[in-house]
């Protein structure tokens, strides 16, 4: 690991990697435009986890930061993914073998009719 | 007695390694990432459960928040910018740079507001669906950020351009590039899947 004054002094070319995120903007939403569906998602969320890490890697030099800060962060999303393996299994599915969630549907359908008033 | 020997000592030591205040930095941002990221999560569920919401996701501007995406990436970029100029003790620069940011916040506000305004005309207020509950939330959630955000940069950059405290130009863009990737995850999320 680098020390302070080294990761410091290593400052990336900064405004070409905002021209390489101004790109994957534009490949995002060109990628929209094709309405298929495995080219939009990846087109979305593939482009924009690659936009995050970038920024997170040569704007916030998490690289060389110290060790238990990505662990930190990493942590904390794993809570995140936690909070949805947990939860999502009820709010995405609303019926399955013997069992059905009426209250689910319910926000859906009133959300639906209030939209069309 | 100097100005630095006069700060508390939690401000002036580092025992994890790290200078207080970007330790301070890195906790505000894990904890956002917890409350930003229960928040999508809960979207993301939400979204896949109702099929029907990507009706309402189609009203929204894709080119309004492509701008907006481009507007703070474009932030970031001064905000790390000034960064580089305090860490070569440039204050008077590195204010420049962080004023500069503010306005990007400032351009993505007036856009997000202008959008605002047009969905409420349309019809679609916070109690219009699930999808603009979660829209209304997670925008305005974010654009506090942004406004919070922008004040402390203008409060750091005034003591930036008389080079004072230059530490707190790299803690102030940490949390900006944060802003900035929960803006790069919401774009898809709201804009583009649809």
């Amino acid at each position: 690991m680098t020390t302070e004054a080294q990761a410091h002094a290593q400052h990336p070319n900064y405004v070409k990697i905002w021209a390489i995120l101004v790109v994957l903007l534009i490949v995002s939403v060109l990628g929209s435009m094709t309405h298929i569906r495995d080219v939009v998602l990846i087109a979305a969320f593939g482009v924009a986890i690659v936009k995050a890490y970038l920024v997170a890697k040569n704007f916030m030099h998490v690289n060389v930061e110290k060790r238990w800060v990505p662990y930190l962060l990493i942590v904390c999303l794993l809570f995140v993914a936690i909070l949805f393996a947990g939860v999502a299994p009820d709010v995405m599915k609303h019926s399955g073998l013997h069992w059905t969630n009426p209250s689910a549907t319910q926000p859906a359908d009133s959300g639906a009719a209030a939209k069309h008033e | 007695m100097s100005a630095s020997a006069a700060k508390p000592i939690a401000n002036t030591r580092s025992g994890t390694g790290i200078p207080t205040a970007r330790l301070i930095t890195w906790w505000v941002i894990a904890s956002e990432i917890v409350i930003f990221g229960g928040l999508l999560a809960a979207y993301i569920m939400h979204r896949i459960g109702h099929p029907d919401w990507a009706e309402s996701a189609s009203h929204t501007l894709t080119w309004a928040g492509a701008f907006n995406t481009f507007v703070l990436l474009t932030s970031s970029l001064f905000a790390v910018l000034a960064h580089q100029a305090a860490d070569a003790h440039d204050g008077p620069k590195a204010a420049k740079l962080l004023r500069l940011t503010v306005l990007g916040g400032f351009v993505f506000l007036i856009v997000k507001g202008f959008e605002w305004t047009a969905d409420i005309r349309e019809g679609f207020v916070l109690s219009s669906g699930g999808f603009w509950s979660f829209y209304y939330t997670l925008t305005g959630l974010h654009g506090l950020h942004v406004v919070a955000g922008m004040i402390i940069m203008l409060v750091i950059a005034a003591d930036a351009a008389k080079n004072q405290e230059l530490q707190r130009v790299e803690c102030i863009g940490l949390y900006w590039h944060f802003v900035d990737i929960v803006w790069i995850f919401l774009f898809p999320l709201l804009y583009i899947a649809r």
